[in-house]
Order: C-alpha cells, then structure tokens, then sequence
C-alpha cells in the first residue's frame, strides 16, 4: 500500500468517525481485518494497548495500524491522515459557523447517525467478543474459560468501575493462568 | 509551543479515551489557565461530537485557533497526538516478538476478554444515554444487522442513518 493510500484510507475513516474515538473502530476493522492487512487476533491486542497507553484510542489505533501496514513512517501518515479531516472541519466552523452544533440542521443528521452509530460500534464489539470468548476455528462453540473469565471480570467491572488498565492487566496475569 | 506543550500534557495523561479528557481539560484550561470558561468549554467539546474526527482531537484543534489561529490549530493538534505517536511506535515494535512467546500468548488470550468486558460496558452506558426513543433503539439495531447480517460497510451506514436522520425530524414536525 502506497503511502498515499494509506493516508486516504485513514483521512476517510477520520471523516466518518462521528461521535467520539471507539466510533473508529467499525471502521478500522473494516479497513485493516477485512482488508486483510491486519489479523484479528492483532487488532483486539492492538485495541488493549490502545486502550491501556496515553492518548485517545482512535489515534492510538490509528498510529498502530500505520505502523503494521508501513513500519513507522506509516504509523505517522496514518495518524496525520486521521487527524486531517478534523483540523479541516473545526477551523472552517470555528472560523464561520460557531454556532453550528446549535443548527437544526445539524441536530437532525445527528440524530439518525449517533444511534445507528452505537449500532456500528456494537459490530465491531461483536467481532471482538467472538474473538475472545470463542474457541478458534469452531463457529460459536464458547471457550469455557474465557467464558468464566468474561463473567468474572464483568461482575468486578459492574461493582467497581475503574481505569480500564486495571482490566486489561488483570485479565492478562488471569490469562497466563487460565489458558 | 504553549499550546503545543500543553495539549502534549493533555494527551500523555489522558488513559483510556476521550471520556477521561475532559475533567483534564476543565481544570488546565478553565481553572488554571481562564482561557475559555466552563460554558464555551461544554460548546466546544458538543461541536467535537457532533463533527468528524475523534472528541479529543477536535477540542483540542477549536482551543487552539481560538487562541492562535490555524498555526495554533497545528500546534494544539500536534501536541495532542504526540504522545500517541512516540509511545505506540515504541510498543508498536515489541509486539511480533510478545506475540511469539507462549506466556504472553496466554495472557493476551485474558487480555481480549477484558478488551470485550470493558466495550460491552461501555456500550451499554453509552445505550443508556443515548437512546431517547424506539426510533434510536431501531437504528441501532439497523445499523447493527447492516454490518454483523448483511455484511455492509460501516460508511455508507453513516451516510443512510444522516439521512434517515434528515427525513425522520421532518416527518416528526409535520406531525407535531
């Protein structure tokens, strides 16, 4: 993939990323795993660590993924491509339209695309779940541990919401044990 | 650079997504810095989320013209993204190697699943506040089926949903 590419794929993912950073990741997976460039496996490890490190998670994927597909001068045109879109918008609206997230307009198109987009995120929950809980290569037979481990973590997430690094960690020193 | 320096605070201690800036951004904008005050914050980070891009991105790149134009756009979105790029690339070649030990085999087998625990949670608190009536319920599981059923891809779902978005408020008016 030519690094011009690379940087329209992730320009284009940057543009209908709508409503906050998890929003990229239908779309990341669509570009990355279906596209064949990145394996599954890779991009829910690479979601972990995005999700554990500094900095928003859309850019962390972003930078990781470039640098999978170009090394690390792929890493930097993947995340200029996905931050472009958004220095482009937000200096025209704040240069002319301030009062645009006001606009009826505005609130119209968001409404459909804020849930249908929930919808999207959830898709690419579901790849990352059958990934995780499944047995590999089997259709939808449940890995028992990972079963265990899913509600056990579930159930420690719900009684005490925090940072999700203390998950993953955990669900990592679980995992050597587990599996 | 101010903005630069900043804006790299920012992203290097903002774990875990968006969600958590904006605590971060209050208290080193609003309170330290009086910059902005706490409603044109609010103003800023809904033009975040109803524009494209990622929330964190977009605050920081409005901040940043407002204080100093588009080179202050640059400098705040660049700031924003540094730690991102310098900390990733740095793990970014580890990971083959992680990736062929049997230990961390095991553990990132733990690891997906904490990955799915913690986006079935967030998905179910982002449902809670964002579901207002059956019509969103519906395109959530529109654009749910679109993808996981038919295969789609999540683009022109974007596009169909804005649009349905359009209709559906209007027909809602005529209504009213």
């Amino acid at each position: 993939m030519s690094f011009l590419s690379l940087f329209i794929t992730f320009f284009n993912i940057g543009l209908f990323t709508i409503g906050g950073g998890l929003a990229s990741l239908p779309l990341l997976y669509e570009a990355v795993v279906d596209g064949g460039m990145i394996s599954r496996n890779l991009f829910v490890d690479m979601l972990a660590i995005s999700q554990s490190t500094p900095g928003p998670i859309g850019i962390n994927m972003a930078t990781f993924a470039g640098y999978q597909i170009a090394g690390i001068p792929g890493g930097f045109v993947a995340t200029l491509g996905m931050v472009a879109p958004s220095l482009i918008i937000i200096v025209l609206i704040a240069a002319w339209f301030t009062n645009f997230s006001s606009h009826p307009l505005v609130q119209d198109v968001m409404g459909g695309i804020r849930p249908a987009a929930l919808g999207l995120i959830a898709s690419a929950a579901w790849f990352i779940f059958r990934e995780a809980l499944f047995v590999p290569g089997t259709d939808f037979q449940l890995s028992l541990p990972a079963a265990g481990l899913f509600i056990a973590l579930g159930v420690a997430y719900k009684l005490k919401p925090a940072t999700p690094v203390i998950y993953i960690l955990a669900g990592g020193v679980l995992g050597v044990f587990l599996f | 650079m101010v903005l630069y320096s900043l804006f790299f605070k920012i992203g290097l201690f903002s774990i875990g997504g968006g969600y958590v800036m904006l605590p971060m951004l209050r208290l080193e904008l609003v309170e330290k810095r009086k910059w902005v005050n706490d409603r044109e914050l609010l103003d800023y980070y809904a033009i975040g989320q109803a524009t494209p891009g990622i929330i964190a991105v977009n605050t920081a790149t409005f901040v940043g013209y407002t204080r100093r134009g588009i080179p202050g756009a640059v400098a705040a979105t660049a700031g924003m993204v540094s730690p991102s790029l310098i900390i990733i690339l740095a793990i970014a070649v580890f990971i083959p190697m992680m990736e062929s030990l049997p230990l961390f085999q095991k553990a990132f087998k733990g690891i997906r699943v904490a990955v799915a625990v913690l986006l079935v949670s967030t998905l179910v608190s982002l449902t809670k506040k964002g579901w207002k009536t059956w019509v969103d319920g519906l395109l959530t599981l529109a654009g749910f089926s679109a993808v996981v059923f038919f295969g789609a891809s999540p683009f022109p779902v974007i596009l169909a949903a804005g649009f349905l978005g359009l209709l559906l408020r209007r027909h809602r008016s005529v209504v009213q």
